[in-house]
């Protein structure tokens, strides 16, 4: 444990020295650093964002013609499996897990998140859920059933390899990895925030991580209980989903789905919070109406979890469950139009300045926009049944996961890419793999929208010439490999910005939240003296004291440094705190996500002799990793250090 | 963990028996630790919820088909009633243990702490016991849908138990190595507000599943 000492005080800006032992390779698996965990999570997030990209080539090379032969079927399952669950569990879920753990606790002045062993084991453990996932290719053949996994196509007689095995437990893992970081954000966002960070001044990436953190928590356990039923289903003869036998498919959707819902804002909300930092920033100006962007993210976490069987209209539900939840659905659309609103009306009159951050925010902007509309198309049953399972449907979630998901994460990678690396990106590269991806992405996936309306079926592995789906498909072909190719533009910008690019200042962007307030990038402790919040632009009132602040109508402007004295005498003296505390480096989380990986496979193959003998190994490497990591919180706790 | 001082001027909120005795008391004016089970609580009540709602609906579909086991006949009350008053007494011996560390009186905590252990270990005994007998009666995972929903559901609460009282015991082996650490506190009451949860899923799960 390393203890420095700070003074109190505002922020400030001086160049930490970076420690030796803190860069090591050694330093990343032993890490408990919240803004090295980020980076690992993001790096990780890419590779898989890579894999599944690929995996979408392959399904597109076997669409572009009629009767192709490209790819089998069983392979082509596997990918469009393994395609959905890649980009949902491994590439959109981590990335803003990792961008949110890096950012969140410079945010709020925070100098780590709560728990930082237990960042780690989630880290640990959603990267060897990820490569277990992967596992599967090697062991018999991936999942082949699609993301969502329905019932009775799960049971071993219609999925005899281990796909379906590797499915639940990779996703187990990741799950207890998704659940232990949403615990950490909840009590890092409520309980570490610096002096004067009141929850209504916490910049917007930080609202709706906290409530993403609250979907997380309260969505997942739906799925690990259907999981665990599955698993059971499999292995111990129990009939929860096996319908020949008075178990119910339609059960697994309502699990799958109870989670599957909310898991969708899982995914967007994060970004919403991006895109309400860089189209504030980019258009120096606050955010238009912060309460009402900050509480519709609220409305929208809530609400989710009330529309989860729009999924379902085809099953049959009947006429009143299908009435309550088209119109539940239809209500969301209220609370997101309302950020769509005020996002625009922060451009509206901004200095705007066009880096490539804000040409991917307006992109989300506009690219949610006709994401959000189809979504309310298909939130009308007699509309859904038509369009359902078409490419209609493909379409609709690619526009929201892809245009407003994965171009909110490209948005934030380029924003904070100087805070990450020290270093700028390459502007111009940045334009160019922003047209070529924006151009592609709507060449690929806007024909789908005709495709699907000619009645296209999604997941099916070819189809007939002459349907009038041919030069659709062709056209999305030649889109999606447009779209790597601006993918090939980020790495190659990433990787030669990282050597050779700029050097970035502490605050490139002129930005008013906290992380712009420590060098790029940040020391291990992060601040040196604990920042005291007056404003929701802490940083803005230190950098232009003589700006006028916000003021209500008809009365007198008051400028940044009146306003601070008014609230410094309002809130009184604060003190941060005067020593950081550093926990130890420690392989432990490690080693603790080690067994479980190892128990896992045990649990894969529980009806061979080897699954026992896995198991055993793995709990036992998990009870030495849990005893390790007593002895750390030991080793740095202040009492029994002294004793 | 972190440093004495990380409360930031809010320690006039944290109730007083807090705030000195335990390091991490943050910006809410709560221990973050007590934050983060409070939270895993809340997810692990969805879980339950889950379960639970899983056997509920299908207590109908298990009786109209032609294997079904009848949950009256076979799940017995009488012993099933032993268990939950074993396991709302350890809830009691829980309180008492929390209560004597409170005035620091380690022979009573001793006392009530193991008693709530022993009394979690009787009733996962009665229950290896109760799983027992329904096999042998014929009640399995596979003979209908009754065993299938029930095993699952009582099963993942009887591993909730288990886990519940490992906590406790390594609470109880970290006190006694340390009894003068100020962490004492929280630490016996973290444990012991998971293991009221785990009891008071018993209660659903009993009065659910058993009573009605």
């Amino acid at each position: 444990m390393a203890v420095i000492e700070r003074p109190h005080g505002g922020v400030a800006t001086p160049q930490a020295p970076v420690s030796k032992e803190y860069m090591g390779w050694e330093s990343w698996l032993t890490t408990v650093d919240h803004k090295k965990i980020g980076i690992i999570y993001m790096v990780a997030a890419f590779i898989f964002f890579l894999i599944g990209g690929i995996e979408a080539l392959l399904m597109r090379m076997q669409l572009g013609t009629p009767n192709n032969t490209f790819l089998s079927p069983d392979v082509y399952n596997q990918m469009m499996t393994m395609h959905g669950t890649t980009m949902v569990f491994l590439v959109v879920m981590p990335f803003n897990v990792g961008l949110a753990n890096y950012i969140v606790p410079l945010m709020i002045g925070a100098r780590d998140m709560a728990f930082p062993r237990l960042n780690a084991l989630s880290v640990w453990l959603f990267l060897f859920g990820g490569l277990m996932l992967y596992f599967s290719f090697m062991a018999g053949g991936a999942p082949a059933m699609g993301w969502f996994a329905y019932a009775p196509l799960t049971m071993k007689q219609f999925s005899p390899t281990f796909g379906v095995d590797y499915w639940i437990i990779g996703l187990l893992l990741t799950g207890v990895a998704s659940i232990a970081g949403a615990l950490n954000f909840v009590v890092t966002i409520l309980n570490m925030r610096a002096p004067g960070m009141s929850i209504n001044r916490m910049p917007l990436f930080v609202w709706m991580t906290l409530i993403t953190a609250f979907l997380l928590v309260f969505a997942f356990p739906s799925l690990t209980a259907g999981q665990i039923a599955l698993f059971f289903d499999r292995h111990f003869e129990t009939r929860f989903f096996n319908p020949a036998q008075g178990g119910d498919a339609i059960l697994w959707m309502h699990l799958f789905w109870f989670f599957g819902h909310p898991e969708v804002y899982i995914l967007i909300l994060p970004t919403m919070g991006i895109i309400s930092e860089v189209l504030s920033t980019f258009s120096r100006k606050p955010i238009f109406g912060y309460a009402f962007v900050a509480y519709s993210g609220v409305s929208i976490g809530f609400l989710g979890f009330l529309v989860w069987s729009h999924h379902m209209f085809a099953v049959g539900l009947g006429p009143l469950a299908n009435a309550f939840f088209a119109a539940a659905s239809m209500l969301i659309a209220i609370p997101t139009g309302v950020k769509i609103f005020n996002w625009i009306a922060t451009m509206y009159l901004g200095t705007i300045d066009l880096k490539t951050p804000m040409y991917y925010g307006i992109a989300f902007v506009a690219m949610f926009i006709i994401g959000g509309i189809s979504g309310i198309t298909l939130a009308s049953p007699p509309v859904n049944l038509q369009q359902t399972d078409s490419y209609y449907v493909v379409a609709h979630f690619h526009y929201v996961l892809f245009g407003g998901a994965i171009f909110g994460i490209f948005a934030g990678l380029y924003y904070w890419f100087p805070k990450f690396t020290g270093r700028m990106y390459n502007e111009l590269l940045g334009k160019i793999q922003f047209w070529l991806t924006f151009i592609s992405f709507n060449v690929t996936f806007f024909p789908m929208h005709i495709t699907g309306t000619n009645g296209m079926p999604r997941r099916i592995y070819t189809y007939e010439a002459g349907m009038g789906w041919d030069l659709y498909n062709l056209i999305s072909t030649i889109g999606s490999f447009a779209m790597a190719v601006g993918v090939l533009v980020l790495v190659w910008n990433a990787i030669t910005s990282v050597r050779n690019g700029a050097i970035a200042p502490n605050d490139p962007w002129d930005g008013a939240s906290l992380e712009w307030a420590v060098p790029s990038p940040p020391p291990a402790h992060n601040f040196d003296k604990t920042p005291i919040v007056y404003s929701r632009r802490p940083l803005w009132d230190i950098k232009y004291p003589d700006l006028d602040a916000a003021h209500e109508i008809g009365t007198r402007a008051i400028s940044r440094r009146e306003r601070m004295e008014q609230e410094m005498a309002k809130m009184g003296e604060q003190l941060g705190e005067d020593h950081i505390h550093l926990p130890s480096q420690t392989y432990n989380p490690l080693i603790v996500a080690f067994g479980l990986l190892v128990a896992g496979f045990g649990a894969i193959y529980i009806a061979t002799p080897f699954a026992f003998i896995a198991s055993l190994i793995g709990l036992f490497i998990m009870g030495v990793g849990i005893v390790g990591w007593v002895r750390d919180s030991h080793k740095d706790s202040p009492y029994l250090v002294s004793h | 963990m972190s440093a004495p001082t990380t409360t930031h001027g809010d320690e006039s909120h944290a109730p007083a028996h807090v705030a000195p005795a335990h390091p991490s008391v943050g910006s809410l004016g709560v221990d973050s630790r007590k934050l983060g089970v409070w939270a895993f609580i809340g997810s692990e009540t969805l879980f339950f919820a889950a379960l639970i709602v899983i056997y509920l609906i299908n207590v109908p579909v298990n009786m109209a088909r032609a294997d079904a086991q009848d949950p009256k006949e076979l799940l017995g009350i009488a012993f099933t009633s032993i268990l939950a008053a074993i396991l709302l007494a350890s809830s009691l011996t829980m309180v008492l243990a929390l209560a004597a560390s409170k005035r620091k009186d380690m022979r009573q905590f001793t006392i009530w702490h193991l008693a709530t252990i022993g009394l979690g270990l009787c009733f996962l005994g009665g229950q290896v016991y109760e799983f027992t007998h329904l096999y042998e009666e014929g009640l399995t995972l596979s003979s209908s849908m009754l065993g299938t929903t029930f095993f699952v559901l009582t099963g993942f609460h009887g591993t909730h138990v288990a886990i519940g009282a490992t906590w406790l015991f390594a609470t109880w082996l970290k006190v006694r190595k340390y009894p003068d650490s100020p962490e004492n506190l929280m630490d016996i009451e973290l444990a012991g507000l998971y293991w009221h949860f785990v009891d008071l899923v018993w209660v659903a799960i009993f009065t659910l599943i058993y009573l009605i």
